[in-house]
């Protein structure tokens, strides 16, 4: 029956639910600007981590390294998508 | 809201219009009831999942949005032809161009595309079907129902007439009331969910189901080609899928996020259109280099020159499309800063392309040509596509842009990198893989009357306007006076327009003249090609190989050829092969209807769609399909049949 049982899940999950309330304290509570971001993009990447890796199983995979791959272009494409419109639509827009 | 503003009146040529559609929707029902082919329709066609037949239903269609794209080319070149004309005022010609652009990229160049990877990738890595047949048949019927919304906006509301990439202010509510830019947001949806999920299914069909001992780097290029554009296609739609969601949330629930004022900002919808579109233009670009990378080495009877530099160059192309979009809008309020990272991240785009330039060269370089229909495609593909890159790098210099931005100088670029880039290519990989999947060949002497129209006819067309545009004419103007002397050059593109008209109707009635009279294939290699998908035979069974090849090497089948060992040994074994299925059309129908009622807001008919489009969702998640097998004896008897053996008893 223990070994049935999904305890790693389980905790999973409820850890995720945690993280969510923890980035719940930036809205609630009045934190300046900085804090409040600082809170979310960490709770933001430790809930992205956990879901990866615990429920969508990269670890698990025989073809992690396709996977792996395909996680960084990800990365690339949208972090360059992000601060590429940040650059070409705010920090060096309209600049004489 | 009245019947006169929700059909378009007014122009004799509409009535023309709702008069054939009205006919030919009569007509198409009552053909199939008289000669009882509905049956066959359902059960052979509509319910398939069958990749070369989902293939075929693609390229028809992608056909047809050919024709309507083309008929609104030649009336935009009828209009321009002369100075001061009248045939078209200036809204319909908005309409016109506007739709000419959305058809001809993502209704007819990305559906052909696809087509072709549907009919010949499975083929080419020896697979019995893609991943997902099921999501297969929903990603055609989401393209269709997509593709038939945004057509019937020609009759039905008004189309788009904001520009084919649909700039904001211009497309949003104040400056375009009409709901012509609710059936851009709304068709182009629903048309880019069935992108997205062919990327996902091809990416899935490619990494997880080549035949034993194909790695990655003994697949045929084309395969390698469709890999990178799928990975594209699963990285970029996303952008379009948010874009244009936030397009339909300002038009229609009032958001300003693309809004002068309110803290929206016009701009970042131009911005976010580029994000995608420049990497749509790789989508369309990178399966043609493919294709002419398997026709080359097929017809100069060689291998591939430099087959690891080809991977390299494209898989460089797939990340530097993604860092260019910006060069679409350098006179848009960029400092120079912006302006000199884009220009240089475009410029690097060259280097690769014209790696796979050289590439081809030297494939070429002392083998034995023959000048076949698809291999002429090719060959021409070279110089004329070479001037359209080097007219991109003229545009890639940003300081050098605000000469050219928006003239047609402009158009006359992307047009000589579009057509021989991606139209000859599709156009050559129907001419080759024809056989394959009906079993005789496309007949050479009208192929290469076509060829010699559409090719000269598509440079008489396209190189005025480059020196139309380096005389100031700008891109989207309707008519223009006398004194321009923009009159001769526009002309002369008439006629090169006219020209593409004959060499495409040549092109069709080639098909059917070949259907009637063409000899009929005996071995499946009619061209004596080097990939797998000729290993097997045409047309190819529902299973596609009886018994799965075996390969140690690039262009194993050219090899098993020469050597005269057969790429697979063994005994026949059942096929698991997946059932037919109705759901998809159906739910294609339910997208399209829900469409519709979206672009008009009439909400309740909308929800109601919705909840059925949910319910085609639901009865998948419940269904209990376990597909078929298909026995030995048939495997034999299929076998027997197409080798052209007689049957024992």
């Amino acid at each position: 029956m223990k070994q049935l049982f999904p305890a790693q899940h389980v905790m999973g999950f409820l850890f995720s639910l945690l993280l969510s309330l923890v980035a719940l304290v930036a809205v609630l509570f009045d934190l300046s600007f900085a804090a409040g971001m600082t809170i979310l993009v960490v709770t933001a990447l430790v809930q992205a981590g956990l879901q990866l890796f615990l429920f969508m199983h990269v670890k698990e995979n025989a073809e992690s390294k396709t996977l792996y791959l395909n996680i960084l272009y990800a990365l690339f494409v949208g972090l360059v998508t992000i601060f590429g419109t940040l650059f070409a639509m705010r920090w060096g827009y309209m600049v004489k | 809201m009245k019947w006169d503003e929700f059909f378009v009146t007014g122009e004799p040529m509409i009535y023309a219009a709702m008069v054939s559609i009205v006919v030919v929707s009569l007509a198409i029902p009552i053909a199939l009831t008289y000669f009882k082919k509905w049956n066959w329709l359902w059960t052979n066609w509509l319910t398939t999942v069958d990749h070369k037949k989902i293939g075929v239903m693609y390229i028809l269609a992608a056909l047809l949005m050919l024709f309507r794209g083309g008929v609104d080319a030649l009336l935009m070149r009828a209009q321009t032809a002369v100075p001061d004309n009248g045939l078209l005022d200036g809204q319909h010609y908005n309409e016109i161009f506007t739709t000419h652009g959305v058809i001809m990229i993502l209704f007819m160049a990305m559906p052909f595309i696809i087509g072709l990877m549907n009919v010949v990738i499975p083929l080419q890595i020896g697979a019995r079907d893609v991943a997902f047949p099921r999501l297969n048949a929903v990603s055609f019927w989401l393209f269709f129902s997509g593709a038939m919304l945004f057509n019937i906006s020609f009759v039905i509301g008004g189309s788009p007439d904001a520009g084919w990439s649909a700039y904001f202010p211009l497309a949003s509510l104040e400056f375009s009331p009409t709901v012509g830019n609710n059936y851009y947001a709304i068709a182009l949806q629903i048309a880019g969910i069935g992108t997205l999920l062919t990327g996902i299914n091809f990416l899935v069909t490619i990494l997880k189901m080549r035949a034993p001992g194909m790695t990655l780097m003994k697949m045929p290029m084309f395969t390698w080609s469709v890999l990178i554009t799928n990975v594209i296609i699963v990285f970029a739609f996303p952008v379009l899928t948010v874009a244009l969601a936030l397009m339909t949330l300002d038009r229609q629930f009032g958001t300003q996020f693309f809004a002068m004022q309110s803290g929206g900002m016009d701009m970042l919808w131009a911005n976010l259109f580029w994000v995608w579109g420049h990497p749509e233009v790789y989508i369309v670009v990178l399966p043609a280099f493919g294709i002419y990378s398997e026709i080359i080495s097929a017809f100069a009877r060689k291998n591939l020159y430099g087959y690891k530099s080809m991977v390299v160059s494209m898989v460089a192309i797939s990340l530097l499309s993604f860092v260019v979009w910006a060069h679409h809008f350098y006179t848009m309020g960029h400092g120079v800063m912006v302006n000199s990272v884009f220009s240089i991240t475009t410029m690097a785009i060259a280097i690769p392309t014209g790696v796979k330039i050289f590439n081809w060269l030297f494939t070429l370089r002392k083998g034995k040509i023959s000048f076949t229909t698809p291999m002429l495609y090719s060959l021409a593909f070279i110089p004329i596509f070479t001037i359209g890159g080097v007219t991109g790098v003229m545009l890639a210099m940003a300081s050098a842009d605000y000469q050219y931005h928006n003239t047609m100088f402009l158009v006359a670029h992307f047009h000589y990198v579009l057509i021989p880039g991606t139209v000859f290519a599709v156009i050559a990989g129907f001419h080759f893989w024809f056989p394959k999947v009906f079993g005789f060949r496309l007949n050479e002497k009208l192929g290469k009357w076509a060829f010699w129209f559409i090719t000269v006819s598509f440079n008489v067309t396209f190189f005025p306007l480059f020196i139309l545009g380096l005389n100031g004419m700008t891109r989207r103007m309707y008519t223009y006076s006398e004194s321009t002397g923009y009159g001769a050059l526009n002309m002369v593109s008439m006629v090169g327009a006219l020209g593409l008209t004959v060499g495409f109707i040549i092109l069709v009635y080639n098909i059917y003249y070949s259907v009637r009279y063409s000899p009929r294939d005996t071995n499946g290699d009619p061209w004596d090609a080097r990939s797998l998908e000729w290993s097997t035979h045409s047309p190819v069974p529902e299973y596609n190989f009886a018994l799965i090849p075996t390969v140690d090497r690039l262009d194993a089948h050219w090899f098993s050829k020469k050597e005269g060992k057969p790429l697979a040994t063994g005994k026949y074994e059942p096929i698991h092969m997946p059932n037919n299925s109705g759901v998809p059309i159906i739910m294609g129908a339910a997208f399209f209807f829900w469409g519709f009622f979206m672009v008009f807001s009439w909400w309740i008919p909308a929800i109601v769609f919705g909840v059925v489009i949910l319910g085609t969702l639901a009865y998948r998640t419940f269904e209990k399909d376990h597909g078929h097998y298909i026995s030995v004896e048939e495997i034999e008897r299929t076998e027997k049949a197409l080798r052209g053996e007689q049957h024992e008893n």
